[in-house]
Order: C-alpha cells, then sequence, then structure tokens
C-alpha cells in the first residue's frame, strides 16, 4: 500500500468520526440521551453503506482504492464499536436490562440487516 | 457542544490516529482462512475487545476525576470519542458477518458476531473495573503523600 493511500485512508477515517460526533450530537438534542439513539442509528447507517461499498466493490464498480478509503476509512471512522459496548454496559448497570440486550443485540441485528440489504443493493447494481 | 468546530477538530485528529492504527494492524495481520473457504476476521475482533477494555478504563476513571469539563472533556473527546472510536468499528462487524453467513459458515459467522458483542461487554467491564481500581490507587497514594508532608 502506498504511503498516500494510507494516509487517504486515515483522515477518512478521521472525518467519519467527526461526522459521528456531529451526528450523534443532533439525535441526542432532538431524542434525548435516555436510550443512545445516535450511536444505534450511525452503526446501522454505516453498515448499510459499507454493505454498499463491498457489493459494488465485487463488481468492480468501484475502484479497490475508493473501496478501501470509504470502507476501511470514512466508513470504519464512522462507525464505532467501543462507545457502543460502553452504552450497554452503562444500561445494565443502571439496571436497565431490556434496554441494556435492544442496545447490544437489537443494534447487532438491525446493523447486520443493513449490511445484507446494502450489499445486495450493490451487487445489484452490478 | 457538536457545533463546536474545536471537538469537531479534536475528533477529526483523534479519529485519524485511530483509524490509521486500525488500518495498519489489519495490513499487518490479515483475516485467517477457514477450510471451509469463508475468512474470519480475528484482527477485527480483537481491535473492538482492545478497544472497547481501553475506553471503559478511559471514561470510568475520566468520570471519577471529576466533572466532563476542560482538559477532562478535551480527554474524552480526543482519546474517547475520536480515537477509540475510530480504532474500534462496527460496519465491518456487520458486513464480514454478511460475507460469511453468505458464504455458508452460519455457525462461524454467529459465533463472530454474538462473540463480538459478548465479550466486547465483558471488556468495557474489565475496563470500567480497572479505572475504578487506577483511580482509587492514584488517589490513596494523593492520600498518603499528603499524610507524609504533615
Amino acid at each position: 500500500m502506498s504511503p498516500l493511500l494510507f494516509l487517504a485512508i486515515a483522515t477518512a477515517g478521521g472525518a467519519g468520526a467527526a461526522a459521528r460526533l456531529y451526528l450523534d450530537g443532533v439525535v441526542c438534542s432532538r431524542l434525548g440521551g435516555a436510550f443512545p439513539f445516535g450511536t444505534t442509528i450511525i452503526n446501522v447507517s454505516g453498515s448499510l453503506l459499507l454493505g454498499l461499498v463491498t457489493g459494488l466493490a465485487m463488481h468492480h464498480l468501484l475502484a479497490p482504492e475508493w473501496s478501501l478509503v470509504l470502507g476501511v476509512g470514512l466508513l470504519g471512522g464512522y462507525t464505532t464499536f467501543s462507545t457502543a459496548s460502553f452504552e450497554t454496559v452503562r444500561l445494565a448497570q443502571a439496571h436497565r436490562y431490556l434496554a441494556a440486550v435492544v442496545n447490544g443485540m437489537g443494534m447487532l441485528v438491525a446493523s447486520v440487516v443493513a449490511a445484507a440489504l446494502g450489499l445486495w443493493a450493490g451487487l445489484g447494481l452490478g | 457542544m457538536h457545533l463546536r468546530w474545536r471537538y469537531l477538530g479534536l475528533v477529526f485528529l483523534g479519529g485519524t490516529v485511530g483509524t490509521a492504527l486500525r488500518a495498519a494492524l489489519e495490513l499487518a495481520l490479515p483475516p485467517v482462512d477457514l477450510a471451509s473457504g469463508s475468512r474470519l476476521p480475528l484482527t477485527t475482533l480483537g481491535i473492538n475487545l482492545l478497544g472497547a477494555l481501553l475506553l471503559g478504563l478511559l471514561l470510568e476513571a475520566l468520570g471519577r476525576g471529576g466533572l466532563d469539563a476542560d482538559g477532562r472533556r478535551t480527554a474524552r473527546v480526543l482519546l474517547g470519542t475520536g480515537l477509540l472510536g475510530a480504532f474500534t468499528t462496527y460496519s465491518a462487524l456487520a458486513t464480514d458477518s454478511v460475507v460469511l453467513l453468505q458464504g455458508g459458515a452460519v455457525g462461524v459467522a454467529l459465533a463472530y458476531m454474538v462473540g463480538t458483542v459478548l465479550f466486547g461487554g465483558l471488556a468495557t467491564w474489565l475496563g470500567i473495573v480497572i479505572g475504578t481500581a487506577l483511580y482509587r490507587g492514584r488517589n490513596a497514594g494523593d492520600a498518603s503523600a499528603a499524610g507524609e508532608q504533615r
């Protein structure tokens, strides 16, 4: 991998992380902070988009370099596992067990379904 | 706070470093080839578990240190939301699982998905416990140091 491509992947990840902070702030101010909707919306939408990028790359509609910058970089930095896991543990610590299970397992199922839809759409476009 | 350019800049900076670390690890340690022809993303699993542990540690230590303001907020946004947020990833977890499912490796896919979330929760909790212990240790150290001075 060329240094320039590596740098492009890293900065795309930085941009994705900044987009995550911004969107989480918007969602939190609209829906309140009782349940971490922001991270759920971010991870499900990011999974849908990565499925799409992966599908397009499989059909060579997207150059490998672009699929790395968008997939590993932008969407990798936009979505997050650590925050999702922390929010789930915090819900469990507050004895909100149903909310913790919904946040942990619900997000997982929704993200996998979203990634499958994205992949299907990407492959369909090819 | 999300409208503050300063915090967006901090997250961009931390996120760039976190993504670079993740990309470097993924390059150095590619997915493991399974007998079925599928590829198990063990590096992504390791990254997500390590990042979850470190975020639990960081947020607990910062939270016990005092109000989320000034230096503590800067550290949380730069290292937590930015670096560890971007070091770990969810989109790859979801998409790699779909690719495993599509390849017929259903058992491996389910184990990878559920295992990441369960062990991730355990890692986060362990990080919180370590963060608590470190904070208490430091405080006990400060207290005895203050006692010696008297």
